[in-house]
């Protein structure tokens, strides 16, 4: 066991969990701060017998895990934000197409080149909606070392279950902070694998059908079965259409698989909820700060708990609403202009109870802003 | 060149303060300082994020004293296209727009916008200076490091392709000017900018430029370690007008006469500590066959 024990980077712990769930190529392009996971991938990939190739900027990049998905490989890509922006059209495509993938964005400050080694968690919006059109995807995020080797999993499970990209969403101070990390042995997490297609070479096989469960099954491109994969709206065989019905028919299928799916999909660490009167709400790094808060007013007594949001799209909107019931105050701790908060007004009743504890300067968020903010909620100056 | 500057009659105008954030030994440094001599007061830089970025630093130590549009990694050539309509609409064409971009911004992810403003044969200067890697983010593979050289994204076997030619890729462009030179020559640097900046349309230079900590020398053999690729012929320092290629400088003494071995050159630096004598041999033939074909073209 004490052979698991690691002291890493988040970014290294991201890689090491890649590795655990299957990966099988990585196309990247390097940038700060996400730049370690190419770099450490570009050394264990080759030597697990994987691909690591990179690329010449991020949109090919990203169209090149799409091409190594379809084939029938486990496939991810890291950036952050000028680079997560450029993968956005294909982020869409594969959104369209219906190809796993995920994509690690390791926000720093933005907008634009922004700062490349501060902290930020500006991206939770253009993670949602960063690509055009209706659309639906998965966002998973992480506070700890532990919890982002178990995220990492979990974002090639969701993947793989779903036929999405799944977005990765850690921060700078996650991806480049060390801290101890426990590497889980063999099957202690679960791995799906691809679902592949039980039709035989020869027969008819239907690449957009849904089984009734909605799972679509793959089969590995330039293998047993030719199909056509297009970002147009296209029928059951993927060919192009413009049929009203069918169009409909598709994007509320590839609405519906996420939208319907959200408490398979959702991930969220609680603490104290049950009896707090103020419930912070957070995630990512700034949990961390929120926890510390959390347990040094509980030692003096105060009722305040800590809900820890680890899926940010699709956003747990009843979940958040029925913790929070009973809170007189709800405080959203996060390194943005309030990009979650808007999301928990939305969900919660009475919202005036909400309110916003934030740092944006490109400085981590301390325990001690948080309670410096919170005395100026509760009335007390600071 | 006809009237070669030397150390004598070089211009003292200075357009980068002293003191700036780049590594010891940066052989941009010595790039930067001589091209804004060359190019004057009267110009407008266009960068991308690159090591010159960092050069340039943070206020209150900011190295430049001439405007800089700072933009996108994969813009550089249409953001100074923009630069140059403007300054024309404006009446102001003896103003210099010059893209200063490294070999990431200029032949990977920036070659599409540099392609567009040669094509459309925009009025601009585009100086690359190839450090031959990503330095900026830590020494990572880019299209013009050279065959076998160890990154950290290309740490087992070095990288497997060889060097990405983008000064032919530009010239396949017609462009009026284009130029190689080498941060361990900057006189003849300073003379091919002078000279690009006299000419119209789209100009390119493509500058050598050495990295201590990238390319694993000691800074102080910055100039010795350039001098190196020229004196091997690795890397040859020529201008092509109306693409007719001529060498020029040291290159050109060396036409017909004995090279000294790329050996000398992979010893130098410890990124090419995993190079075998079989891509030696390799690398060594294809030297020689550039220089054979020089011979015949001059």
């Amino acid at each position: 066991m004490d052979d698991n024990v690691r002291f890493l980077q988040g970014n290294d712990v991201c890689v090491q969990a890649a590795l655990y769930a299957g990966l099988e190529f990585f196309a990247g392009y390097p940038i700060t701060p996400s730049t370690e996971i190419a770099e450490n991938l570009a050394y264990h990939l080759p030597r697990q017998g994987g691909k690591f190739i990179q690329m010449e900027d991020e949109i090919a990049s990203m169209c090149a895990i799409i091409g190594a998905s379809l084939t029938g490989r486990k496939v991810m890509t890291a950036t952050s934000g000028p680079g997560f922006s450029l993968m956005q059209e294909s982020l869409g495509f594969a959104i369209m197409a219906e190809i796993p993938c995920v994509i690690v964005n390791v926000q720093r400050g933005g907008p634009s080149t922004g700062l490349p080694t501060g902290p930020s968690q500006g991206d939770v919006l253009q993670a949602r909606w960063g690509t055009h059109g209706d659309h639906a995807i998965i966002v998973l995020t992480a506070s700890n070392h532990q919890d982002v080797f178990r995220m990492t999993v979990d974002a090639f499970n969701l993947a793989e279950t779903y036929r999405t990209p799944v977005i990765l969403l850690l921060d700078e101070v996650i991806g480049h902070m060390r801290e101890k990390v426990i590497l889980p042995e063999k099957g202690a997490i679960p791995v799906v694998d691809r679902l592949r297609t039980s039709v035989k070479a020869g027969i008819d096989y239907h690449p957009y059908l849904p089984r009734e469960d909605g799972r679509l099954p793959m089969s590995d491109f330039g293998g047993e079965h030719r199909y056509h994969v297009t970002g147009l709206f296209h029928d059951m065989w993927g060919f192009p259409t413009t049929n009203p019905k069918i169009v409909h028919g598709l994007l509320r299928h590839l609405n519906d698989k996420i939208k319907n799916n959200i408490s398979d999909i959702n991930r969220m660490k609680e603490y104290f909820i049950d009896d707090a009167r103020t419930i912070l709400i957070s995630y990512g790094s700034s949990a961390r700060s929120a926890l510390h808060v959390v347990h040094n007013r509980r030692a003096r007594g105060e009722r305040i708990g800590l809900l820890e949001l680890q899926t940010l799209w699709p956003f747990p909107y009843t979940q958040v609403a029925e913790k929070c019931e009973k809170a007189r105050q709800i405080v959203v701790v996060e390194m943005n202009m309030g990009q979650v908060l808007l999301q928990v007004k939305r969900a919660v009743s009475r919202p005036e109870r909400v309110m916003l504890a934030n740092r944006i300067d490109g400085v981590f968020i301390t325990p001690t802003d948080i309670r410096n903010i919170l005395r100026l909620i509760h009335g007390k100056g600071v | 060149m006809e009237n070669k500057t030397s150390i004598l009659n070089l211009t003292e105008d200075e357009f980068v303060h002293p003191g700036n954030r780049a590594c010891a030994g940066c052989g941009l440094g010595i790039v930067y300082r001589t091209a804004l001599k060359a190019l004057g007061k009267n110009t407008i830089l266009v960068v991308p994020p690159s090591c010159l970025t960092v050069l340039q630093g943070l206020y209150p130590i900011a190295a430049a004293k001439l405007p800089c549009l700072n933009v996108t990694f994969a813009s550089t050539g249409a953001a100074a296209t923009g630069v140059r309509a403007a300054m024309r609409s404006l009446k102001k064409n003896d103003v210099n727009v010059v893209a200063f971009a490294g070999d990431g911004g200029t032949g990977d992810i920036g070659i599409q916008a540099l392609s567009g403003a040669c094509e459309r044969g925009d009025d601009i200067l585009y100086i690359c200076y190839d450090n031959e890697a990503y330095m900026n983010t830590g020494v990572q593979r880019s299209g013009t490091t050279p065959q076998g050289v160890v990154t950290t994204t290309t740490p087992i076997t070095g990288k497997l392709q060889s060097k990405k030619d983008v000064p032919s890729i530009v010239a396949a462009h017609k462009i009026p000017y284009l130029a190689t030179a080498s941060a361990a020559y900057p006189l003849d640097l300073y003379d091919k900018v002078k000279k690009a900046a006299s000419i119209k349309g789209p100009r390119y230079i493509h500058v050598h430029t050495p990295c201590p900590p990238g390319w694993g020398f000691e800074p102080r053999y910055t100039i010795k370690v350039g001098k190196l690729a020229v004196e091997t012929g690795l890397f040859a320092l020529y201008e092509m007008e109306n693409s007719q290629l001529r060498l020029t400088g040291p290159s050109k003494k060396m036409l017909g006469k004995p090279r000294l071995p790329v050996t000398d050159y992979f010893k130098s630096q410890h990124r090419f500590y995993s190079l075998g004598n079989d891509l030696i041999n390799d690398l060594q033939a294809q030297v020689d066959h550039a220089w054979d074909a020089y011979v015949i073209h001059q």
